[in-house]
């Protein structure tokens, strides 16, 4: 031990030059959204309308609600495939809250809290007991699922109140839509909370490090908890919506959500290793998600059809970074 | 370890022989040999299909592509029988096989050569290979009465008193019984499973070894893609649609770790069973099968907190891949 260096600062981040902000993954998604906004355009006369781009909004609002949560539970390593399951067996409950007779504040709650109920307890099952995400939350997702189906068998539960109908249908100002409204404050909200706040820290460094985040004080558990939470918390909240667009409840709505949902956040440059993402990137993969659906919708082309290019869509925008830095890497060395 | 292996086995074993038991005080025809034997033939394809997700987890992999495989697979054999009904049916399984081989090998090349993780890679072509099945048929089903004779009754006929599609089950679990107990590759795939990094040291090309467990879980798909229009005579866009998580919640019951390494024939065969004897004895002892979805999801919870005990430093550092690499 000699003479210790003056203490230097050292930046939490490095400056980030402007060719790398263009080639960021953020630049990216935007790139691919203007091109398919472009090509929509061209494609039909339909599309440049005030109202057909608010419709747009409600292919993936509610999906892109859980996307926001889901995204930060992913940073940190876990995942949950439950989340549509949550959102049948919330839908359930408030179906028979609406039989027994109660109002439009009751059912929100009921929705809402059913939801963070199943968070908390796929939480419980991953964080007490040290169970991998993914095994438990095929399994509540299954469990989820079957109470609906086993309260509500092949029948379905209608007339919920009209004033229900606004959280799903309504309008705020012109044709922003209450969803879409919900959807860019909840955004904003999680934006905050990922990158600004010492919370959002320590999400990406359980990510990055679980076992080095516990040495550093980080309360993992505690953490991951809270997370799973959140997302059934979000998966509740979808659950109104959705319910109250459709106006019913089957046990079988929002079949395979839980996987577009993950589809979104990966496509947003979360990393499904952990320890990696944007809310930035989310948000841009649910509008990229929700115009390729729409337009392909305008063209007539079938829903199926629509799924092959948002699998493509995935796999491309994931590899083509890949191989990009592949090329340079031999072109250089 | 090895013991330890069987124990957990024998308590499987020991779970299913208690529900069977459970299940013929309420309808006591359920136990008899005759049943058993349609139970298993009811299960066999779900077994094989958890078979070739098996390897495919061993090595911290996971192929949630396969239900979507088995369903194009199942509407190309179905359609080129429709079309040329003269096609002999072996010749119909060597072409599923090939589909099946063909789609794993795009997912197995894709972690391989581009090391995304399989989860990505399969959620995508999950939905790709079922959005193929829709643009090769247009959206139509392949009937019942389009399907040759054969190609319906192949899987029906009995030999030794038990139906073809038992048989091939049983053919199957031979092989995969040899593949991981008898060969290089079946230790591969474990040692990938226990310890990428060290498996790397000892001389085993890792990246290879998953392609090549795409390529298995790909032909069984494939396989399975016959069997099952066969079994069901309906090839359709919706065929298996979500059965992805069936054939993951057999391996799970059956004790094979989503952390890899942990797992083996026996565990996955008699965890399709378990799940194959909850949805056969559902109907005969009067309950609604709606209940069956809630039931095997607390079976699937159940299984990995009883299987987690020996493991569950390895179950923290699930999606961790990224030593592997």
């Amino acid at each position: 031990m000699t003479d210790t260096p003056a203490p230097r600062h050292i930046p939490d981040r490095l400056d980030k030059p402007f060719t790398s902000a263009i080639f960021s993954w953020e630049a990216l998604l935007v790139a691919v959204a203007v091109a398919i906004f472009a090509v929509n355009s061209f494609a039909s006369p339909y599309f440049l309308d005030a109202w057909s781009l608010s419709d747009l909004t409600f292919n993936f609002t509610e999906k892109a609600l859980i996307a926001l949560a889901m995204a930060l539970l992913i940073i940190s390593g876990e995942i949950d495939l439950s989340v549509a399951a949550i959102i049948a067996l919330a839908s359930t409950m408030m179906g028979m809250a609406v039989q027994a007779g109660a109002g439009t504040p009751v059912l929100v709650a009921i929705g809402i809290l059913v939801g963070l109920g199943c968070g908390a307890f796929n939480g419980l099952l991953v964080t007490r007991l040290g169970l991998p995400s993914i095994v438990v939350t095929i399994g509540t997702m299954s469990l989820f699922r079957g109470i609906a189906f086993i309260v509500l068998g092949d029948q379905a539960y209608k007339g919920y109140p009209s004033s229900f109908a606004f959280f799903g249908q309504g309008y705020v100002w012109w044709v922003v839509s209450f969803e879409l409204t919900l959807f860019l404050v909840a955004a904003v909200i999680y934006w905050f909370l990922l990158h600004r706040t010492s919370f959002g820290r320590r999400v990406f460094a359980i990510g990055n490090n679980p076992v080095a985040a516990q040495f550093s004080g980080v309360r993992v558990g505690r953490i991951k908890f809270i997370l799973f939470c959140l997302t059934g918390l979000m998966a509740g909240i979808a659950s109104v919506l959705i319910t109250s667009r459709l106006g019913s409840t089957r046990p079988s709505i929002a079949q395979g959500y839980e996987l577009e949902v993950i589809t979104m956040v990966v496509l947003g440059g979360v990393s499904i290793l952990g320890g990696a993402g944007s809310i930035v990137g989310v948000v841009l993969a649910a509008f990229i998600m929700g115009l390729v659906t729409f337009g392909l919708g305008l063209l007539n082309v079938p829903g199926i059809v629509m799924s092959i290019f948002i699998g493509l869509l995935l796999i491309i925008v994931i590899a083509l970074p890949i191989i990009w830095r592949r090329v340079r890497r031999e072109r250089f060395t | 370890m090895k013991a330890f292996l069987k124990y957990r086995e024998v308590w499987l074993l020991a779970a299913i022989v208690l529900l069977i038991g459970l299940i013929s005080m309420r309808f006591p025809g359920f136990a008899a040999p005759g049943n058993l034997r349609q139970v298993f033939n009811d299960t066999s394809i779900l077994m094989i299909l958890a078979l070739g997700q098996m390897v495919v987890i061993l090595t911290r992999s996971i192929d949630l592509s396969m239900a979507s495989n088995l369903c194009f697979t199942g509407m190309v054999v179905a359609m080129l029988n429709a079309a040329h009904p003269a096609i002999p049916i072996p010749l119909l399984i060597v072409i599923a096989l090939l589909v099946g081989l063909v789609l794993g090998a795009i997912n197995g090349f894709l972690v391989w050569r581009l090391n995304i993780p399989s989860i990505v890679v399969t959620l995508g072509t999950l939905t790709i290979y079922r959005g193929a099945t829709f643009v090769i048929s247009g959206g139509a089903w392949v009937n019942a009465d389009q399907m040759s004779p054969d190609f319906i009754g192949l899987q029906r006929a009995a030999f030794l008193g038990i139906p073809v599609l038992s048989w091939i089950a049983i053919l199957v679990i031979a092989l995969f019984f040899l593949l991981m107990t008898r060969t290089a590759l079946g230790r591969s795939i474990y040692a990938i499973g226990v310890n990428p990094t060290a498996s790397v040291y000892a001389g085993i090309d890792v990246g290879r070894t998953k392609f090549i467990v795409f390529c298995i879980s790909g032909m069984v798909g494939g396989l399975c893609g016959y069997l099952w229009i066969s079994r069901y005579v309906i090839a359709s866009v919706e065929v298996a649609n979500g059965y992805e998580l069936n054939i993951i919640a057999a391996c799970v019951i059956g004790g094979i770790s989503i952390a890899g390494g942990i797992g083996s024939v026996g565990g996955a065969v008699l965890g399709a069973l378990f799940l194959g004897i909850i949805s056969n004895a559902l109907p005969v002892i009067n309950i609604s099968p709606f209940w069956q979805m809630a039931i095997s999801g607390s079976a699937i919870i159940l299984a990995v907190v009883l299987n987690a005990r020996g493991e569950r430093r390895q179950g923290r550092i699930i999606l961790k891949k990224a030593e592997a690499a």
